[in-house]
């Protein structure tokens, strides 16, 4: 069986599957129990300050999107930081490093942007024998009104400055968790590496109101008659996500940096694809507090099947095998040609290709009176959306034309050569061909 | 339609090929791989399930759907089969109803469970087409352990001790291998010689040896077992039946319903097999249903099955009877045999209604006769030559929770011990669990 232990920034655990920063690792006897569960490390609640501990609210701190049969498909929040006191938190981490030595303890940090308060906590925290720090620069409700979080997140220069001094402040990995409510991902992932962090993770929740109570006109979930915008997070998110980990991995600047992907991961395929693109590790939330600690074991089980199943030995194998395919726009092969193929067999002639294609897309199925719906190859420009409306798997499929074949929409004899729009005769600053 | 459909008597051929083809199809098809997402999707993930509860083998229930539905089958099958090696005879066979599909949350919710058993076939179909073993035998302990029956509960026990690393031999009595899951199972429960099937992926572990034709009382003593092997497990299952105790019992067409089910199993060609055109069957268990239904299906016009107590005492379960009387079975409750009609042959079963008188169940005086050309009995398995020295309970061999009996080094399960229910899946579960406690005695 593939050995799933996985080394991130330095820091070894005995798989990828790390717990967020949330309330699955909020105290001690989750934590403990996650790890007996199988977990592979955590990411501690984020701790604050000393002193009194933030308070959250008395009523509803969530609200959800769910599929007709109640499946969770998106969850959103307004819970801010611990609200348990620092030393309780320290001592219990403490703990939990000192029972389970092999598996990975991350303490989540979240104090005022100034200098001394990050330089007197983190020391303080690393006593703990944590194995790493990472500053949430992302919660974007709450603490950002009070100048931490997001706030500090969504300004480069913030994030750079903090991160130095940590890293000032400590000699264990610095990860800096960011906010994806930004306009690109690109800047906060620079700063970070400009002050020295040893990794990102992201993405943290992303700013939404998940619904309107039309009797009350209220927000949900609904506190008193108000409410606030909160973090979204669960398997809706996970394609911003993948975005977000695949553009920092690919960009020259941040290429190789560390990357821990968080965001709507429920399944081992989820963190699978998360790693491809270039996580080395990743974290998950939404998932455990959906179904329980118990989920990891179909993590382990279906990558560890998947794994062998590919002929990988160690995670590091896979880990950014996806990178290089991921590219701009502008050079994507204009030359590739497909077209739709529908299979009269497995077709049930319910009519969502042709109503998908003819109201909204390029008139390019036919129906004929008895309900045979046909793909005229002269007008369909491969769009895809047939096949992603059809309700039968793979009853419609795309086929790629070989060179030599006819576009019959264009005319053109499909070239073998590669072909994008940086040199497209239609691109009026094309480089010249020769 | 075949022309000796409405003949009288117990011939072969009252329908023809293709009609009994049809009519022996699986009971539970297979899914195909979308229909089992649709279905592993409506599982919720209970923590601590009910469903493994009720589970016999207690199968993690949640975790293999969600293997199913996040396309790893083949984990989901090692998921199953780490408990219950049968896991694929079971997922045809279970009368997941009563099992774990009755304690399905979505069926208290909704009277519509998440099909726990049609799940669990697709995933350890899909493991076994692979022709996977996912099993490796633990170095050899040098240690030798005897089975006799290499049915259910004989062959979950060989199974984990050979993965411990002990050598097996397995004495069974017949020619062939499975138990009641070759002889017994409705065939319309186990296609395509599955349960053969099933034995062969099975002994790809290594290490079991299965001595066919080979019976203990015939040769072979319990003693010399004892002498020869470090520990010894009996799995024998039930080989006699019971009798209605009737004048005339021994008149043609007046057979025991194992043995009619066991032949029918056991048939090249169904169209070639003898049977009545009016059947009463008597009993009212699984064995009972199993043999009206199948015997509706190769065609017989009239079947009836007689029940002593009301429909609400009757073992088989509600499903079970649902099929009978889809299949156009009769149901009579409350009625027990009181004579053999016939001259010769037999023409009918006289049967009285039956009464509770002082919290027992007494017939009336009040009978009637229901026609017939056969008779299947269903009443009953009993314990048959069981060797000496053993403690019996209740007609069964007496076991601890362990499958430990009254001899230090002498094991039993399934339907031969005491204790559970007469089920494959009960079988397995305590092969495996005396598997457990042989390896734990002879590794201490
Ligand atoms: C008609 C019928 C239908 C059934 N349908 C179902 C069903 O749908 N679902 C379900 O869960 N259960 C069903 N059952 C019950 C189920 O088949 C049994 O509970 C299960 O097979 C018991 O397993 P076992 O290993 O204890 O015994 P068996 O399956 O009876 O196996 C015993 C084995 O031991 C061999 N043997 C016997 N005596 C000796 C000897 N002296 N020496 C050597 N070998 C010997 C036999 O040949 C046989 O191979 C049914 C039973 C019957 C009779
Ligand atoms: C209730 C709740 C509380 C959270 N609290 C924190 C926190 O204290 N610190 C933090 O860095 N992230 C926090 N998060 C964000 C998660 O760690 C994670 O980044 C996010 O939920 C996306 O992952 P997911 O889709 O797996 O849930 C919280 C999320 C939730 C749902
Ligand atoms: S999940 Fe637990 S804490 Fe939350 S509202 Fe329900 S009972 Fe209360
Ligand atoms: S959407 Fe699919 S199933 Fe429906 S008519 Fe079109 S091809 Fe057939
Ligand atoms: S009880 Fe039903 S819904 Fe719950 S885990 Fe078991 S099969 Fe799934």
């Amino acid at each position: 069986m593939a050995d799933l232990t996985t080394t991130f920034c330095g820091i070894t655990s005995p798989n990828p599957f790390w717990l967020a920063s949330a309330p699955p690792t909020d105290k001690e006897y989750n934590v403990r129990r996650a790890f007996e569960a199988g977990w592979g490390g955590a990411v501690w609640k984020t701790l604050g300050m000393e002193g009194p501990p933030i308070v959250n609210v008395n009523g509803p701190r969530y609200g959800a999107i769910w599929g007709a049969d109640r499946r969770l498909l998106g969850l959103n929040n307004i819970e801010l930081i611990t609200d348990r006191p620092l030393e309780i938190n320290l001592e219990e981490m403490t703990r939990i490093k000192r029972d389970f030595p092999e598996h990975a303890l991350i303490a989540s940090v979240m104090v005022p942007c100034e200098e001394q308060a990050w330089k007197d906590i983190l020391p303080r925290i690393a006593e703990t024998g944590c194995d790493g720090f990472e500053l949430n620069f992302g919660c974007p409700h709450g603490m950002a009104e009070r100048g931490m979080g997001s706030a500090v997140g969504q300004v480069p220069e913030y994030i750079e400055m903090v991160a130095r001094w940590c890293k000032e402040a400590t000699d264990l990995p610095v990860i800096v968790k960011l906010t994806p409510n930004i306009t690109n991902i690109l800047y906060p992932a620079e700063a970070a590496l400009r002050g020295g962090a040893d990794a990102v993770s992201l993405i943290n929740t992303i700013n939404s109101i998940t619904s309107v109570n039309l009797d009350t006109m209220a927000p949900e979930p609904t506190i008193d008659g108000k409410g606030t915008h909160g973090g979204y997070c669960g398997p809706a998110v996970k394609p911003i996500a993948l975005n977000m980990v695949a553009e920092i991995a690919r960009h020259p600047e941040t290429r190789g940096m560390p990357i821990s992907g968080i965001g709507g991961i429920t399944t081992w395929r989820d963190a699978a694809e998360f790693m491809a693109l270039g996580a080395g590790n990743v974290q998950v939330c939404t998932a455990a507090m959906t179904y329980g600690f118990k989920i990891v074991q179909e993590m382990i089980s279906g990558l560890s099947q998947w794994m062998d199943e590919q002929g990988h030995q160690s995670t590091a194998d896979f880990i950014g095998s996806a990178v290089p395919n991921v590219t701009d726009w502008q050079y994507l092969n204009l030359n590739h040609v497909t077209k739709a193929r529908i299979d009269q067999d497995a077709c049930i002639k319910c009519g969502r290709c042709y109503a998908a294609c003819e109201d909204t897309s390029h008139q390019a199925i036919t129906m004929s009176p008895d309900r045979v719906f046909e793909v005229q190859d002269d007008e369909c420009v491969a769009c895809n959306l047939c096949v992603n409306v059809c309700p039968v798997e793979n009853c419609i499929t795309m086929e790629t034309l070989t060179p030599g074949m006819v576009d019959a929409r264009t005319g053109k004899v499909v070239e073998a050569d590669y072909g994008n729009w940086t040199t497209h005769p239609n691109n009026p600053s094309a480089a010249a061909a020769e | 339609m075949s022309s000796s459909l409405r003949k009288d008597g117990v011939v072969p051929g009252r329908l023809d090929e293709a009609a009994v083809q049809a009519n022996f199809t699986d009971l539970h098809p297979a899914y195909d791989p979308h229909e089992a997402l649709v279905a592993a999707d409506r599982c919720y993930f209970c923590h601590d399930a009910p469903c493994i509860t009720a589970c016999p083998t207690s199968i993690d229930i949640p975790l293999f759907i969600r293997q199913i539905a996040t396309g790893t089958s083949e984990a989901a099958a090692k998921t199953i089969m780490d408990q219950n090696i049968l896991g694929g005879m079971c997922a045809r066979v279970c009368p997941t109803e009563t099992l774990c599909e009755e304690a399905c949350v979505r069926e208290a919710a909704e009277g519509k469970p998440v099909e726990i058993g049609r799940l669990q076939r697709h995933a350890t179909d899909t493991l076994m087409a692979q022709n996977v073993h996912p099993y490796a035998r633990a170095e050899p302990t040098g240690k030798k352990v005897a089975i006799v029956g290499a049915g259910p509960a004989g062959l979950a026990c060989a199974h984990r001790l050979a993965m411990h690393g002990h050598d097996v031999v397995i004495f069974e009595a017949r020619a062939k291998g499975g138990g009641l899951n070759e002889f017994g199972i409705a065939a319309y429960k186990s296609t395509n010689d599955f349960a053969q099937r099933e034995l062969d992926w099975l002994m790809q572990i290594g290490g079991i040896e299965i001595r066919y034709g080979q019976a203990l009382g015939a040769g072979i003593t319990l003693d010399g077992l004892r002498t020869d092997f470090d520990a010894v497990f009996l799995g024998m299952g039930l080989g006699g039946v019971n009798k209605l105790s009737l004048e005339g019992e021994d008149k043609d067409n007046v057979d025991d319903a194992v043995g009619f089910i066991s032949e029918l199993r056991q048939a090249d060609d169904l169209t070639a097999l003898p049977v009545g055109r009016r059947i009463v069957v008597v009993g009212g268990g699984m064995t009972a249903v199993d043999a009206a239904v199948q015997s509706k299906l190769l065609g017989a016009e009239e079947v009836t099955i007689v029940y002593r107590r009301d429909q609400a005492a009757m073992p088989a379960s509600k499903y079970e009877q649902d099929l009978a009387q889809q299949k156009g079975v009769r149901m009579v409750f409350n009625a027990a045999p009181v004579g053999i009609e016939g001259n010769g042959s037999l023409t009918g079963v006289r049967f009285a209604f039956t009464a509770q008188q002082d919290g027992k169940l007494v017939t009336t005086d009040e009978t009637f006769t229901i026609p017939a050309d056969q008779l299947l009995t269903a009443i009953g398995q009993t314990l048959s030559d069981a060797p000496e020295g053993l403690q019996i309970n209740r007609g069964k061999i007496a076991v601890d929770a362990t499958g430990r009996t009254s001899l230090p080094d002498v094991w039993a399960g399934g339907d031969c011990a005491s204790g559970g229910d007469d089920l494959t899946v009960t079988a397995v579960a305590e092969g495996r669990d005396a598997a457990e406690s042989i390896h734990a005695t002879l590794t201490t």
